[in-house]
């Protein structure tokens, strides 16, 4: 066990990686020689060379395909696209072909890809840089979509999306990377399509993943403290698959639930988990499914309307408070 | 947009179910062209138009019920204009949530939209008027209660209709049934055999009002669940309610038939031979029963419930009959039956059997009633008891005539006699008054041309 970053963790994960299977390499724009716009590749490039830290073009499509190749003849890829953002450049090559190649072709060449990418607003990086369309690549079978939230699942999804045989998107967040939390010392890879029940309680049941994740533990750790809350946090981890089972049980154990996404809140993954929660607990709800997310516009490059556009903590504590309210639990400030 | 409501049809309806729409979406609608028909407790009635346009949406769907005033139409007048609240919780709700349509807040574009709108200032829930039990004759408004609330009452077989709903809206959450759920017996398990005691002869209690409809697979006595028609229900309720209300008491008489038997004969042949329809014996004694409380105008009585300071006398004597129609039970009523001849209520009689078997009994001919005749005679039942008609004061069960022996003299001869028992309301009714108004009956039975005078 250490107390590492989130950005220590990826990082380490992807050297003991690449030291533990020679078929493992990365791909990206700057990872190398500049060591990464976020320093997740720093001394790599020393480390393992040029043939295995490579330095790309500013052409996404293309190096998306190139490691899709790559990968259907063997190699394992860990490429990073900069931001997410950027990666709608390689949609084509990541729907159309990295997503569907197996299943298109009868199983022939399976596609072990990672496509390592932040999302993430609050870093005045304006409109086009600060989104978090996950949703994009959630939306497609063939795909699969892990969000850690913490140091100790940065490693242990990484692990699980380096040794997975599918391409996995892998969703880091800006606010992140400077998080701290105890990262555990085996190479143990967590199960993709496993949500976590971050902390137990049986008022209410919060459901977030990556940034939102953290802020939901923030808030339930805040109210028990200040109201007595009881609050059960589910950390998804993982968007496709998406772990339902795990949403159902703790929503029929609280009778109502709080969604928490960074992203546009129409069509979102919010809605499809309060989708589920009505499929499978309808009859335990006590309250309608509520749901926190970004304001409806393109992200505000100025300080203050951005931070008004991005979910709060206090959207979040809100939204708590009438739900409780709906079912009877009146708290303070409702 | 014109809200069309389900409408009373009948004194008695609470709610009605939609038998048929007679017009589609889309259809124009003309004034006083049948719009749909609606079964009430008592039958199946054609509801017309009073409003002209385009049968825009049909609320609630054939076979469905809906109290009175709930919205089960919206009719497109041209005026462009919406509906009131075309939510089916909206029959009689006082606006009880004047936010839920106001447009949203300045802060909607972010957060916290959920599938409600209702945390913006909303009634204090306690006092919400869902709380309200239905009162027969008033809407009953749709109760909304949470998905959770609504398993734990199918499982604990919970009543909601007294449960105040303290969520948004005045929906019942977990939180306003935890007193019952603290006094209902478990649900069953899952599985199992069922446990022993007659209680459970279902593999669960018997306490809710569909229990027995429930599951069946286990029980030896391989019952099938029948769905129960509105007749059938309506019957039950009032049965009940009756058995349970009236304190009831029971006077019994007989009368010698003879003089009734033999005049009936001797009418009914002169009415044969001039082309007119026989009377019968209950004819007969429709009219009796009317002179008798036009005599006793203490038993033509209704007393409207507990510690009331009053009671209702009426001044009209309207002789409910009741008549085993296929649906089940129905009492038709003869108004005035004291000021008409036997050959008139026996015509009436004929006529509203006719339409209570065909189930085209308007409410007016089956409200109104201040006593009532049920007669099992044909049956040959030599006497039984009936419960009474709410919010009638008595009812007489009338028995066969039949030829007995008697003592006449020293002699034993043979006679016709019929025995009827009058149910009386005893919070109005006396025995010593039942027993006058009984002797008044028995002397119009043994001297029948004072019936048809």
């Amino acid at each position: 066990m250490s107390l590492i970053t989130y950005r220590q963790a990826l990082h380490d994960t992807l050297r003991a990686e690449m030291l533990r299977d020679e078929n493992v390499f990365l791909m990206g724009e700057e990872i190398g020689v500049f060591e990464g716009s976020y320093k997740i590749t720093a001394g790599l490039l020393a480390e393992f060379g040029e043939k295995r830290v490579r330095d790309t073009p500013i052409a996404e499509e293309g190096f998306a395909g190139a490691a899709i190749g790559a990968a259907m003849l063997g190699l394992r890829p860990v490429v990073e696209m900069m931001t997410i953002n950027f990666s709608m450049l390689a949609l084509d090559q990541i729907v159309n072909h990295a997503a569907k190649i197996y299943g298109m072709f009868g199983g022939q060449a399976r596609v072990p890809m990672v496509i390592r990418t932040p999302g993430g607003g609050g870093q005045q990086l304006g409109a086009t840089h600060s989104q978090n369309i996950e949703l994009y690549y959630s939306f497609v079978p063939g795909m699969k979509v892990v969000a850690p939230s913490t140091p100790a699942d940065a490693k242990a999804l990484l692990l699980a999306a380096i040794r997975d045989d599918d391409p996995v998107l892998f969703l880091e967040n800006l606010a992140l990377y400077n998080t701290k939390g105890e990262v555990p010392d085996d190479d143990t890879p967590a199960e993709i399509g496993r949500a976590a029940i971050t902390r137990s309680g049986t008022d209410l049941t919060l459901i977030g993943y990556s940034r939102m994740a953290n802020v939901a533990s923030g808030v339930a750790a805040e109210l028990a403290d200040s109201d007595g809350l009881d609050i059960e946090v589910v950390d998804l981890r993982s968007l496709r698959p998406l772990d339902r089972d795990t949403i159902i049980s703790s929503v029929r154990k609280t009778h109502a639930a709080v969604v928490l996404e960074d992203d546009w809140l129409t069509y979102g993954i919010g809605a499809e988990v309060a989708a589920s929660i009505s499929d499978g607990a309808f009859d335990d709800l006590d309250a309608p499914v509520r749901r926190v997310a970004m304001a409806e516009v393109p992200m505000p490059y100025a300080k203050p309307l951005e931070t008004a556009a991005l979910p709060s903590k206090d959207d979040v504590v809100g939204a708590i408070r009438q739900t409780l309210a709906a079912v009877g639990r009146r708290t303070a400030g409702v | 947009m014109i809200e069309i409501k389900m409408p009373r049809l009948s004194d008695t309806m609470t709610e009605g179910a939609i038998s048929t729409w007679r017009k589609r979406p889309g259809d124009t609608i003309t004034l006083g062209e049948p719009l749909v028909e609606i079964e009430t407790d008592k039958a199946v009635m054609e509801y017309e138009a009073y409003q002209a346009g385009t049968l825009a949406q049909i609320l609630v769907p054939e076979g469905q019920t809906a109290g009175i005033g709930a919205p089960i139409a919206l009719i497109d007048d041209g005026t462009g204009t919406p509906a009131p609240a075309a939510s089916a919780s909206a029959s009689s709700a006082p606006s009880a949530q004047p936010a839920a349509s106001a447009p949203p807040a300045d802060k909607s574009d972010k957060t916290d939209i959920s599938s409600e709108r209702i945390e913006a200032p909303a009634p204090p829930p306690a006092s919400s008027p869902v709380a309200a039990a239905p009162q027969a004759g008033t809407p009953a408004p749709r109760r909304p209660a949470s998905p959770l609330v609504r398993k734990l009452a199918r499982e604990h077989h919970l009543d909601l209709s007294g449960v105040t709903g303290s969520g948004p809206g005045g929906r019942i959450i977990r939180a306003d049934i935890a007193p019952l759920l603290a006094d209902a017996p478990a649900p069953p398990p899952p599985s199992g055999p069922p446990p022993p005691g007659p209680e459970s002869a279902l593999g669960q209690p018997l306490a809710g009002p569909n229990a027995h409809l429930a599951r069946s697979g286990d029980d030896p006595r391989a019952p099938r669940a029948v769905p129960v028609g509105q007749v059938r229900r309506v019957i039950a309720r009032r049965m009940a309610e009756s058995a349970r209300e009236i304190p009831v008491f029971y006077v019994t008489a007989v009368a010698d038939a003879e003089e009734l038997m033999a005049l009936r004969a001797q009418l009914n042949e002169k009415l044969t031979a001039a082309g007119r329809a026989k009377v019968s014996v209950n004819d007969m004694l429709v009219r009796a029963c009317a002179l008798a409380l036009r005599e006793h105008p203490d038993v033509n009585v209704s007393y409207g419930g507990d510690d009331s300071d009053s009671m209702l006398v009426h001044d009209r004597v309207n002789i409910g009959v009741a008549v085993a129609a296929e649906s089940g039970l129905i009492v038709p009523v003869i108004n005035d039956a004291d000021t008409k001849t036997v050959s008139r209520i026996g015509e009436e009689a004929r006529h509203l059997v006719t339409l209570a078997n065909e189930r085209k009994l308007t409410p007016a001919q089956t409200s109104g009633g201040t006593f009532t005749i049920s007669n099992l005679g044909m049956y040959g039942v030599e006497e039984f008891t009936a419960i009474i008609n709410p919010p009638e004061a008595a009812i007489l069960a009338v028995g066969a005539t039949a030829r007995e022996p008697t003592v006449a003299g020293d002699e034993i001869v043979p006679r016709y006699r019929m025995r009827y028992t009058l149910s009386s309301d005893h919070r109005v009714i006396d025995g010593a008054l039942a027993a006058r108004f009984l002797q008044t009956l028995t002397a119009l039975i043994e001297s029948p041309w004072m019936i048809l005078a």
